[in-house]
């Protein structure tokens, strides 16, 4: 294992006791791409702070590539790469500085950091910006740059902390190009998000986190089987006295998977089958059903399944 | 894997040579952006001992009673040479915030630079210890900015000579490692948002009480001032250079000014490096 997290966890005490990790166990592959799921505040980011040794566990071991974090920060350093959420890149100097220096700071002569940072202007299509600085690039151009300049000195793992927060679409997707590149040298990914899609769409495996424990671990494609159902129906009703009634009722429907009573309605996790939905309405009309949402089986409905909220509440 | 970790560790320790290429791939970087910067570094430097040599040592002599100003009349000294070590000092000092701890509240504050610093391979403390020689470096170069202006400009002559050049480079060593210190201990004590307060709060008063004007012998006649001054680190850096520079003023004993530098250098350090692990280490 590449990376491995055992028993991590981690409270601040500044502002009263907050728990941001408690008690995570964690192991990625070596040349997986491993997503980090969850909505805001779940412990992704202090996990991942812990990871690339800037914070401390309040307990717990976090070993990447063989070497314990917390005991040799300094050497860890060496194996990992890290873009984190905001912008770090130096603001004195321009983009090839910023890769050249990373790559001299890790200890590669001048040839081979200049060599090194050619190539990687190339290899990120960054070659034209390599003399502006960082406060002329768009988001999506720094974030590209942060990257390259992460795995300058071919570290074994990268972590990405939220690595598409302010992007817009398209350099969504050309970061996930770069970060799927990533992948044929062999380097290990972890990343995290709250975006259902990107861990789905990137992701070798995914584990979805919340009030810092791991509620559950799998590949994109086996967390959205294992919900049993291809469809969530939300119902949202306007007379909710019956709601045990109406619920036992919708459960019993053919093709129904499972009908949990909430507070504004009921939410059904149903196969696709045909007729279903006009049996569903027809049924709730007599509650006065005010808004129907229809989802197919997402990472998010696994959140969902599992928390009962949704990832952006 | 606990014996691969193992193994691990104990190759860490005896490899040092990352630890000094990362540190020399910092200090590369900082001497390449200060080389861009060279210009507003050089006026920086001289505009504070420019202006105050002009006034007092030029414009005020040439009026009536400007000798009046001089506190070391009774020793036959002129004020320029009272000024010429106060105002190196005083460069050397202000070395230090410009380069430290004015960067550092911007790193901390707006735009986490310091992250990517901190990622080097090297313990967070030699990230630290690496502005502190930066800085210094600074101060240095800044007290030969101001040596020929304060030695030109004054109207009437300024009496210097070396008395030791070891000693005067040992001095300008530790007070320049010394500055450093104090604009670390600054930059990661005071918030981001309050980083203007300082120079109102610290740099105006360790400045006018830290014998750059006046040598400490002179504060005689008020004892309490004399004693209480001894607690601000330019004292020394100023009595320093005047013990090695204009060795006719009256000033400390050399022992004790190379003895207070040190204690300072570590004290500063210590308090710098804990103040910067707590900043970017949660």
């Amino acid at each position: 294992m590449i990376v491995a997290l055992k028993g991590l966890r981690k409270v601040f005490q500044s502002r009263g006791e907050v728990i941001a990790v408690d008690g995570i166990d964690l192991s990625v592959r070596e040349g997986e791409l491993f997503g980090l799921l969850g909505p805001n505040g779940a412990g992704k980011t202090t996990t991942i702070s812990i990871c690339t040794t800037r914070a401390l566990p309040t307990a717990g071991v976090a070993v990447i590539d063989g070497i314990d974090v917390v005991r040799s920060p300094a050497l860890a350093r060496r194996s990992i790469g890290v873009v984190p959420q905001y912008n770090t890149l130096d603001r004195a100097c321009t983009i090839f500085e910023n890769i050249y220096f990373h790559c001299l700071y890790f200890g590669m002569s001048r040839p081979a950091a200049r060599s090194r940072t050619d190539q990687l202007l190339g290899q990120f299509h960054l070659a034209e910006r390599s003399s502006s600085y960082p406060s002329q690039l768009s988001g999506g151009l720094a974030q590209r740059v942060q990257i390259a300049r992460a795995i300058a000195h071919r570290p074994k793992v990268l972590f990405l902390d939220e690595p598409s927060a302010g992007l817009d679409p398209q350099s969504r997707l050309a970061m996930w190009e770069a970060v799927r590149g990533l992948r044929q040298e062999g380097i290990t990914v972890v990343l995290t998000t709250h975006y259902m899609e990107e861990a789905d769409e990137l992701c070798d495996r995914v584990a979805i986190i919340d009030h810092g424990r791991i509620l559950v671990e799998d590949t994109p494609a086996a967390l959205k089987s294992s919900v049993g159902a291809q469809r969530v129906y939300a119902l949202e009703l306007i007379e909710r006295s019956g709601l045990a009634d109406l619920t036992t009722q919708i459960q019993a429907l053919s093709g129904v998977v499972r009908a949990e009573a909430m507070p504004a309605g009921v939410r059904v996790f149903a196969h696709a089958a045909d007729g279903l939905l006009p049996e569903i309405i027809e049924i709730a009309s007599a509650s006065g059903l005010r808004d129907l949402t229809i989802q197919e089986t997402s990472l998010e409905t696994v959140f969902i399944q599992l928390t009962g909220r949704d990832l952006r509440e | 894997m606990a014996t691969s970790v193992a193994h691990v560790q104990s190759a860490s320790r005896t490899g040092s040579l990352p630890y000094a290429r990362a540190f020399a791939g910092l200090l590369l970087r900082d001497l390449f952006v200060l080389r861009r910067e060279l210009f507003p570094f050089v006026i920086r430097v001289c505009m504070n001992p420019l202006l105050f040599l002009f006034v007092f040592t030029f414009v005020m002599p040439h009026m009536s009673g400007g000798a009046a100003l001089n506190p070391t009349a009774a020793t036959g000294m002129n004020f320029g040479t009272v000024l010429l070590p106060g105002l190196m000092a005083v460069a050397i000092m202000f070395s230090g915030i410009a380069a430290v701890a004015l960067p550092l509240a911007q790193e901390f504050g707006v735009t986490r630079e310091i992250d990517d610093r901190v990622m080097c391979p090297l313990p967070v403390a030699g990230v630290a210890i690496e502005k502190i020689c930066f800085s210094a470096l600074q101060s240095m170069v800044a007290a030969a900015i101001v040596f020929p202006l304060a030695y030109y400009i004054p109207a009437t002559p300024v009496v210097a000579h070396v008395s030791s050049w070891p000693v005067l480079f040992l001095v300008l060593v530790l007070a320049s490692l010394t500055s450093g210190a104090l604009g670390l201990t600054i930059g990661t004590s005071v918030k981001p948002q309050q980083i203007g307060l300082i120079f109102g709060v610290v740099v105006v008063p360790i400045t006018f009480l830290g014998c750059v004007y006046y040598p400490w012998a002179a504060l005689v006649h008020i004892r309490w001032l004399q004693i209480g001054v001894l607690i601000n680190p330019i004292v020394y850096m100023s009595e320093g250079l005047r013990a090695t520079l204009t060795p006719n003023l009256p000033h400390m004993p050399e022992w004790l000014i190379l003895g207070m530098l040190l204690v300072f250098l570590v004290l500063l350090t210590t308090i710098g490096i804990r103040g910067f692990r707590r900043r970017v280490i949660s």
